[in-house]
């Protein structure tokens, strides 16, 4: 079995849960599972998220190795973006030739 | 009346809808011991796990009562297989009945009945008759992933904690007495062996032992060594003493309201 089998702890560890839908080519999030390890992880991935055939493939991934910006630094981190219209590349004027981008 | 005289005083096509229907009542009966599990489950994963493979169970029996009762002939439904007959009409496995008592003991039901059902349902999926082996063919890919659920559940239990492993080993004792029933035949299923419609369930015990051995092997589990088995579910409806109770719920509504639907 592997290392992160945990016993002790009332509570099973929570997994994140990533979902490939068959015409889908990547793994999207869909939520999250807690089991005591990783296979059981996928297991009750595939119990509560595909039951309605949404995958074909399916990525566990321990919750707490996922390192997530903090609610509070949206404004500094996201906002300066919004007004730099120009690093969209809508400013450029398309050949009719080329078609649909 | 001669002995040869008495062994067929069922038809084949009688010996048919026996057989489909208690193959499905294999399914029914341990579906429906796992229903009950609903909303009681330790945590809403397994609560999810636990539904999953009932309705997957439950799902085979409609099929295999369906098909009884188009083989019949006599207009019959998949619910007059699952409400409509008593106690003693009923011939599944003895195993599947138990009740769910701790997760120890629904685990180890589940995985003593997979191991057994994904053999079942390999030879059955190789029958001459062809609607039995498009559903042995189909349920196969179901009990599989029963059998692997059940697997691992049963090694961490059995790896786990002290306690995990003494309650599991307990599951084990205790219902290894009904694990002998399941490699027996009866008198349908002789009848319908050689023309290779009905699986000889007497050659499965090999496999169903190394896939028992191997896993509780690794569960660090003991595999009981009295080989004594309790029988009559199969081949006689003489039931444990839990199948009334069984029987009571499951067709209430049915025999309350006759002909109900909704």
């Amino acid at each position: 079995m592997t290392e992160e089998k945990n016993t002790t702890n009332k509570e099973w560890p929570l997994w994140e849960v990533f979902i490939r839908s068959k015409a889908g080519l990547d793994h999207k999030h869909c939520g999250s599972v807690h089991a005591s390890d990783a296979e059981m992880a996928l297991e009750s991935a595939r119990d509560v998220y595909t039951r309605r055939s949404e995958g074909i493939s399916i990525w566990v991934v321990p919750s707490n190795a996922i390192t997530a910006s903090k609610p509070e630094d949206k404004e500094s981190l996201f906002e300066p973006a919004d007004n730099k219209i120009y690093r969209h590349p809508t400013f450029y004027d398309i050949p009719k030739e080329v078609g649909k981008m | 009346m001669t002995e040869t005289a008495k062994n067929t005083d069922l038809t084949k096509k009688q010996a048919l809808v026996q057989y489909a229907a208690q193959i499905g009542d294999n399914g029914l009966i341990i579906g429906h011991r796992m229903s009950e599990w609903c909303f009681k489950a330790p945590s809403i994963e397994m609560e999810m796990a636990l539904m999953n493979s009932a309705l997957d169970l439950i799902g085979q029996a409609r099929e295999l009562y369906t098909y009884a009762g188009v083989a019949g002939g006599e207009g019959k439904t998949e619910d007059d297989f699952a409400y409509l007959r008593d106690e003693e009409d009923f011939r599944n496995l003895l195993l599947a009945e138990m009740p769910n008592g701790d997760w120890g003991d629904t685990i180890v039901r589940l995985f003593f009945m997979s191991a057994y059902n994904k053999l079942f349902y390999t030879a059955l999926a190789k029958s001459t008759d062809k609607e039995l082996a498009a559903i042995g063919e189909k349920s196969l890919k179901e009990v599989t992933y029963h059998l692997r659920f059940s697997s691992e559940w049963l090694i961490r239990l059995g790896d786990g904690t002290e306690e995990s492993h003494n309650r599991v080993q307990k599951s084990i004792d205790n219902l290894w007495a009904f694990t002998g029933e399941l490699f027996t035949m009866n008198e349908v299923e002789n009848i319908l062996l050689d023309d290779g419609i009905s699986v000889d369930v007497t050659s499965l015990r090999p496999a169903w032992d190394k896939i028992v051995s191997d896993v509780l092997t690794q569960a660090t589990l003991v595999k009981p060594q009295n080989d004594w088995a309790q029988l009559g579910g199969k081949s006689e409806g003489r039931h444990t003493e839990y199948m009334g109770y069984i029987i009571a719920e499951m067709q209430y509504m049915q025999r309350r309201y006759p002909g109900c639907e909704w």
